[in-house]
């Protein structure tokens, strides 16, 4: 795995998996957090510890999901990675590339690490498929032309066909979350950062889009950095489950999810999946009492 | 007004689902007759005939039948519009007089003109002082120092600076509308939801691309609420400016019938203010409308989140 290579981070314990399952082509997007620390608000050291001492890995061509109680500091996190927030101090890479450290504490934010929001962010003022094809052109990868050709073609495949020229606004919130997945891979990026993107649907329009989330990744293998407070989602969905501590946050657990890929709806039911619940739930339910306790308000 | 828009093209897409689905482009004079159908279907119509009637009726009985005290003086409704109808009017000014739609066309080029240089300076410079936070540490205490300074204030230094008696009422018509465009699109810069940016800013897209793509489109609400608030504005501080200097113009012609004791023109005057005010106003919402069809489609269907 090219991501321990590095030398900076050969002191780091190796948190070795078996690389057999995919081809080595389609391994990239990792992306290693090494003892990031965010406080915010005063600089000398009296504001809110947001992220403390984070140190995990996000192995390239998986799906690692970040579960943690509401307000944790999980997004921070994900906006460091994202280049939207600087650390404090701590380092983030990509693929061994240093995206910030020591000397340059906030990332550049960039088309290789393509964010979903929370709350959805495509354009409402572009149809659907001018939101799709606006990354390789503001990029000047491709001509207009081009851009609205791969567009098609990759809405087509996404089952979207019938909506390329309505506008968001015309669609459901569940169509929509597709739209905004399918407008993050055009750019064909290293690593897709989604920041709870399910949170708003209701629970039967969200395992719709669970499965249809592994099937994209099933087609493209890219790398999914995927926040949420659901742990029955997190383990559905993910090769490694990481849950963090309520603020400041923390890894308490990480976990390898070994139900083997492609899954489906049927692995809910199924033994080994329990056991994994039944492994975490508690640990999850003590950081959601402390973060009710302290107070922590839903973001 | 945006709710009454909205239900127009909700019943729309209704006809449109209920009906062939292959229609689904329809030209622009298509929908106007559709929807205009549509409105003379609905109770609005009626309802707003009624309402006039009542505001009509209520004005010719309490100065023409009842004779109410504070009303005496007042020229009644069959007074006026005999007026303002009359091939040989009394007092001078009617339909039928080229003189009046002088009146109407030099009012109209100042709000014209002054509306014209509000939204040219006004648009780009609250768009600015949303977009750069530097910027808006420079201009805007000026601004907020000079926004509170009422129109009527500038009138003499208006007169001192500009020669003539043209330029003065369109630089006063232009102070208000300017004030009311840039402060409302620096509000609608500043309230951008920062995930646009952020998403615009992850898919490769430069400041000014950002700018373009996203700040401006986005702003779009806010600047024509802001428009609308500024052809407001702008019509009343042209019939304050007409008052006091130029010798032609709505405001002129309400002003000088007072002096010179034509009450039914006076009333002929007003009216006319309120119609042609109506109608730019309108042409403003209209061409919101058709810059910013994503938000009437929207609006159509209903919040869905």
């Amino acid at each position: 795995m090219t991501i321990q290579s590095s030398p900076t981070l050969s002191s780091l314990p190796a948190q070795g998996r078996s690389p057999a399952a995919y081809p080595e082509t389609a391994r990239k997007g990792g992306v290693r957090i090494v003892d990031a620390v965010k406080t915010y608000g005063t600089n000398n050291g009296t504001g809110v510890l947001a992220v403390d001492h984070c140190t995990f890995d996000v192995p390239a061509g998986e799906i690692t999901v970040v579960v943690g109680p509401s307000g944790c500091g999980k997004t921070t996190l994900l906006n460091a990675i994202a280049g939207f927030h600087s650390l404090s101090s701590g380092s983030i890479y990509l693929d061994d590339q240093m995206l910030c450290g020591p000397g340059k504490l906030k990332a550049e934010p960039g088309p290789d690490r393509i964010v979903v929001f929370q709350n959805g962010a495509l354009f409402p003022w572009k149809t659907n498929i001018e939101n799709v094809a606006f990354g390789p052109i503001m990029q000047g990868t491709m001509t207009k032309a081009e851009a609205y050709e791969k567009a098609r073609s990759m809405m087509a495949d996404a089952g979207l066909r019938d909506i390329e020229n309505d506008y968001p606004g015309e669609t459901s919130s569940g169509v929509r979350r597709r739209v905004e997945i399918v407008r993050a891979l055009m750019t064909d990026p290293k690593i897709l950062l989604l920041d709870e993107p399910y949170r708003a649907l209701d629970s039967l329009t969200k395992s719709v889009m669970h499965e249809a989330l592994l099937e994209i990744f099933y087609k493209n293998r890219v790398t999914i950095f995927f926040i949420t407070h659901d742990l029955e989602e997190a383990i559905f969905l993910g090769h490694r489950v990481v849950i963090m501590t309520s603020r400041p946050c923390r890894p308490k657990k990480i976990l390898d999810i070994d139900i083997p890929h492609p899954r489906d709806y049927g692995v809910l039911t199924t033994k080994r999946f329990r056991e994994f619940m039944d492994e975490t739930a508690a640990a999850v339910h003590e950081e959601a009492t402390k973060a009710f306790a302290a107070g922590e308000k839903e973001r | 007004m945006s709710e009454t828009a909205a239900s127009d093209v909700r019943s729309l897409n209704a006809g449109e689902a209920m009906g062939s689905h292959t229609t689904r482009k329809q030209t622009p004079f298509s929908v106007a007759m559709y929807r205009l159908s549509l409105w003379l279907r609905s109770p609005r119509p009626y309802l707003m005939l009624i309402g006039f009637s009542l505001f009509l009726g209520f004005w010719y009985l309490a100065v023409e039948v009842w004779k109410l005290p504070r009303f005496a003086e007042m020229p009644g409704p069959t007074e006026v519009m005999r007026e303002w109808f009359s091939e040989n009017p009394t007092y001078g000014l009617s339909v039928f007089l080229p003189e009046y739609y002088l009146h109407i066309w030099v009012s109209t080029r100042r709000i014209a003109i002054a509306f014209f240089l509000a939204t040219a300076i006004g648009v780009p410079l609250g768009l600015f002082l949303g977009w750069s936070q530097r910027f808006k540490q420079y201009v805007f205490p000026v601004f907020e120092l000079l926004r509170p300074v009422p129109p009527l204030a500038w009138v003499p230094l208006a007169i001192v600076m500009f020669h003539g008696s043209e330029t003065p009422v369109i630089f006063l018509t232009f102070l208000a509308s300017f004030y009311a465009t840039a402060l409302n699109t620096m509000l609608g810069v500043e309230s951008i939801d920062v995930s646009y940016i952020r998403a615009a800013s992850c898919l490769g897209a430069k400041r000014w691309q950002v700018f373009r793509h996203v700040i401006v489109p986005a702003a779009l609400p806010f600047i024509f609420t802001g428009l609308q608030i500024s052809i407001g504005v702008a019509w009343f501080s042209l019939v304050a400016g007409e008052m006091v200097s130029g010798q032609y113009g709505l405001g002129y012609v309400i002003n000088t019938s007072y002096t010179m004791v034509r009450y039914p023109t006076i009333i002929i005057g007003m009216a006319t203010l309120g119609i042609v005010g109506y109608v730019t106003s309108a042409a403003i919402r209209l061409l919101g409308d058709h810059m910013m069809q994503w938000r009437t489609r929207e609006l159509a269907l209903g919040a869905d989140k």
